[in-house]
């Protein structure tokens, strides 16, 4: 059974990675054009790995699965992304940023790899900067930044609230010079079914094209996954509809462990759902608590308009319950406590499943300019969905699922349990711990794809140099593209009656219900009941139209719908296994009087890695004890 | 409400297409027009039919994917905002509705309602970039930029690259689509170094690919869901006469 090594280099927490650098085997520009390396994704990460591999001189073959790079859902992110410039003078450092990320984990994430994030910050923000993107300056005519949930400095650099697209778009672009020079290949419109390992290493894999419906065999001397998260389980989202988790879940199943699925975050503000029809949650963006207060009514059912509610009849739950942090606490507080309000009967509107997220104040103070400027396009975008107007009116908030602190277990090289598969961004489980602060999702897939990744590879493909190109006709490759293409016979000769997107929006129920922000033991195992009955009906009861050789909408659902199946089995086995409350994975059993999170340092201090046994077979658990060299383990208050 | 789809069916891009009718008995107006599609979707896929394919993902305005003709107008006729974000409660009980795919020779039909737009990645790729290697940037305070010329970059830099601004130009013009990438960079002095090499090699590019002259008519601005503005057009083309 294969051991886990983190491979966390020796020394002083702040010398880890230059020392690393220092030392890591280098592959020589000549050999670099003979090797292969597989990109999966085209958001921050993935792009930015490709990118910055093709600069390096490697040959890159990237894919996605929208018609265009561009379109990665890194580009809906909002707020920011942050990092340790210290531009305000607000006492900000690399080691403050590290500790925040750290304790905002609720202390499930490794140090070394969370140090390395924060010390490679700033590089991405000069990197971004000279790469065109448009961030939030000053009259002065430097950059301006905000604050984010979870932290007391201001280090969150912005676009307005689409900082994501703008960071993205840069990255395309430089994605599109290394096309343009010819070191990286693009393959947009293309699905990966299937990992290929030969003698135990990633050596390729099974891709559709999803407008010919064509399998095609790509080789490569290691493959790099940068797929992102798995959120859509909830079927109700603030991710694209049609993220997913397959790639993941594929190489899991080859051998790749799985590390923490069950660190879900939940977005406190998303607007609420209005209807049985919908098919996405849009997410407002965490920055708006810089401004906006989160309140409900004092009184229980209070049907007044908000503004008829006078001052002294509203509660401002966060800032009554967390003084030091207020409205900016992190996001698996303010979920809870909104959950908390709402389930006691003090939420607001139709369904009583929201609360008021208040600019009134903040626009009073520093006039509709200020607050236009800072957050226009949300306000706007919020205006468009609701019909109300946020500046007149307090915009309705509630929780969402939004972001996979779990993922792919790797090591300090961000490389998997299999050797040369790499996972990076949010694909990867590593920095985060049970909960992620609000604008490190841009910074760490960022950081990963251009800065980390790059150097880390070459220690590696050092000892690949001698190995030709890889054929794709070897018995390895015909199998596994036998396997994909045998699934998707299974999927469409079902010729049963109901939709994939039908089968995934009841398993997201299940999810949301009994695997949401709060858990507890008997609902767990009564998920894990229903997730299987569900996937029993699934098997027998699905309809894909047409056939596989061609555009087929359907398949590409049923076969994302079906690997949710598994990995929400897995998701709630790591939930019931972890008889703690950390971060976003709140079990109900496991709380301080007061309602907070209480953890199990001594039992639970570890990350959860788990191994596939085979069909039908139990997961079998690795754990990586957690090591706290630089900070101490306490109590994590906000209050 | 009821409402009568026309819905243009187009088995692949050989093949002839047509429209189609459809009729919806039970749309609410609190769904989204994509909604409402998955709906109609759920009951051709329920009666074993083909589902109308279209292009959509992040479904909140941003990503760009989505976008069809709806009532002769890109993205329906609501102005300033995407296809995912029209909502069911612009059209009235009874109405009839024509959704097309976007029709520009440069934007070949897929199948129904997808259209391949990878000529705006050919013209991006020409040379919508700043040459610059991870780790070669200067710290990024080292070089101020004037708040008004930043904001005016970032008007212009957030083209979700739809297409619309195509679809709706008489003349398949992709003029809105690339000045908005020009003037962004134009206007940044991170930009500026390339300034000339950019414009001339995405210009050549937008017209090797089949994108048409600009007509003046203005359709793009008016249809742009992120109202990407015509001045753009205007510093291209002050941008290209500068550089030769």
């Amino acid at each position: 059974m294969a051991k886990l090594n983190s491979k966390i280099p020796d020394g002083p927490l702040a010398q880890k990675w230059t020392k690393y650098k220092a030392s890591v085997k280098l592959v020589n520009p000549a050999n670099k054009k003979k090797l292969d390396i597989i990109v999966v994704g085209t958001g921050l990460a993935g792009a930015g790995a490709a990118s910055s591999l093709g600069e390096l001189g490697y040959n890159v073959k990237c894919f996605c699965y929208q018609d265009s790079p561009r379109r990665a859902h890194s580009v809906a992110a909002q707020g920011g992304i942050n990092a340790a410039k210290n531009y305000q003078n607000d006492g900000d450092s690399t080691y403050r940023l590290f500790y925040d990320m750290i304790k905002g984990g609720d202390y499930r994430a490794r140090e070394a790899n969370v140090y390395r994030a924060a010390e490679v910050s700033n590089d991405v923000i000069d990197h971004f900067t000279a790469l065109g993107v448009p961030f939030a300056r000053d009259y002065g005519g430097t950059l301006d930044t905000r604050s984010f949930g979870g932290v007391q400095v201001s280090r969150t650099f912005y676009a307005k609230g689409q900082t994501g697209q703008q960071c993205l778009l840069g990255t395309y672009s430089s994605l599109n010079r290394q096309i343009k020079k010819g070191n990286v290949k693009m393959f947009p419109r293309r699905e990966m079914l299937d990992l290929v390992v030969i003698d135990g290493k990633a050596r390729g894999i099974i891709a559709r094209n999803l407008i010919t419906g064509e399998i095609e065999r790509h080789s490569a001397h290691a493959v790099v996954l940068a797929t992102g998260g798995y959120g859509t389980i909830y079927y109700l989202s603030t991710l694209a509809v049609n993220s997913n988790a397959s790639a993941a879940w594929k190489a899991h199943k080859k051998g790749a462990f799985f590390a923490n699925p069950s660190f879900v975050q939940i977005h406190p503000t998303s607007v609420p759902q209005l209807n049985e029809f919908q098919s996405k949650l849009t997410l407002m963006s965490e920055s708006l608590r810089n401004d906006g207060r989160m309140w409900v009514p004092k009184t229980k059912g209070d049907k007044r308009p908000a503004n008829d509610i006078p001052e002294e009849e509203r509660d401002y739950y966060l800032e009554r319950r967390y003084p030091a942090f207020g409205n900016l606490v992190p996001r698996d507080v303010a979920s809870r406590a909104t959950k908390e309000r709402c389930d006691a009967g003090f939420g607001v509107g139709k369904t009583g499943l929201a609360v008021n997220l208040d600019f009134r104040d903040s626009i009073n103070k520093q006039g509709k300019k200020a607050i236009e400027d800072k957050y226009g396009n949300l306000f706007e975008m919020y205006k468009t969905i609701t019909g109300v107007d946020p500046y007149e009116e307090p915009m309705r908030i509630y929780p969402a699922g939004h972001y996979t602190m779990g993922g792919l277990w790797v090591d300090y090289e961000l490389m998997t349990t299999i050797p040369g598969l790499y996972a990076i961004g949010e694909a990867n489980f590593s920095d985060h711990g049970a909960n992620r602060l609000g604008a490190s999702s841009l910074m760490q897939a960022s950081g990963d794809g251009y800065f980390i990744l790059p150097n880390t590879i070459s220690n590696y493909l050092a000892d690949e140099i001698r190995v030709p190109k890889i054929s794709t006709t070897s018995p390895e490759f015909e199998k596994t593209e036998k396997t994909a293409v045998e699934r998707l016979n299974n999927l469409i000769s079902i010729k049963g009656k109901q939709t994939a997107s039908s089968f995934h929006k009841r398993l997201g129920k299940i999810m949301w219900d009994y695997c949401g922000m709060v858990r507890n033991e008997e609902g767990l195992r009564k998920a894990l009941v229903l997730i299987n009955d569900l996937k029993d009906e699934f098997w027998k009861d699905l309809n894909v139209p047409g056939t596989i050789n061609e555009l087929n909408i359907e398949l590409e659902k049923a076969g994302r719908v079906a690997d949710f199946f598994e990995l929400t089995e897995l998701l709630v086995h790591d939930a019931l296994d972890r008889k703690e409350s950390c971060g976003a994975h709140f079990r109900e059993e496991y709380q301080t009087p007061d309602g907070e999170a209480q953890r199990n340092d001594e039992q639970f201090a570890y990350v959860a890695a788990w191994e596939y046994a085979g069909e039908g077979k139990p997961h079998i658990l690795h754990k990586e004890e957690l090591k706290f060299e630089e900070v101490e383990m306490k109590v994590r208050s906000y209050k | 409400m009821k409402l009568i789809l026309k819905i243009w069916r187009q088995k692949n891009s050989k093949s002839k297409g047509s429209f189609v009718t459809y009729i919806m008995d039970d749309v609410s107006p609190e769904m989204s027009f994509l909604e409402m599609l998955d709906a109609l979707n759920k009951k051709l896929v329920e009666a074993d039919k083909d589902p109308v394919a279209f292009d959509h993902d992040c479904r909140e305005g941003i990503c760009g994917s989505c976008g069809m003709y709806i009532n002769g107008h890109p993205h329906g006729p609501v102005p300033a905002i995407t296809t995912c974000h029209l909502s069911m409660r612009y059209f009235k009980d009874g109405e009839t509705i024509w959704i097309e795919p976007w029709r520009a020779k440069p934007f070949p039909v897929i199948k129904d309602l997808i259209v391949d737009r990878s000529a705006f990645d050919k013209i991006q790729i020409a040379g919508g970039f700043i040459s610059v290697n991870a780790g070669a940037a200067p710290e990024a305070n080292s070089i101020l930029v004037q708040k008004k010329k930043s904001d005016d970059a970032f008007d212009s830099s957030i083209c979700i690259g739809c297409g619309a601004c195509v679809a709706a130009c008489k003349n398949a013009s992709a003029m809105l689509f690339v000045s908005a990438k020009i003037s962004q960079f134009a206007r940044l002095p991170q930009g500026r170094i390339e300034a000339r090499e950019r414009v001339r090699a995405m210009v050549k590019k937008m017209d090797e690919v089949g994108f048409g002259n600009c007509s003046n008519t203005g359709a793009c601005e008016a249809e742009c869901p992120k109202q990407i503005k015509i001045k753009n057009i205007a510093l291209l083309n002050r941008e290209f006469y500068k550089a030769f």
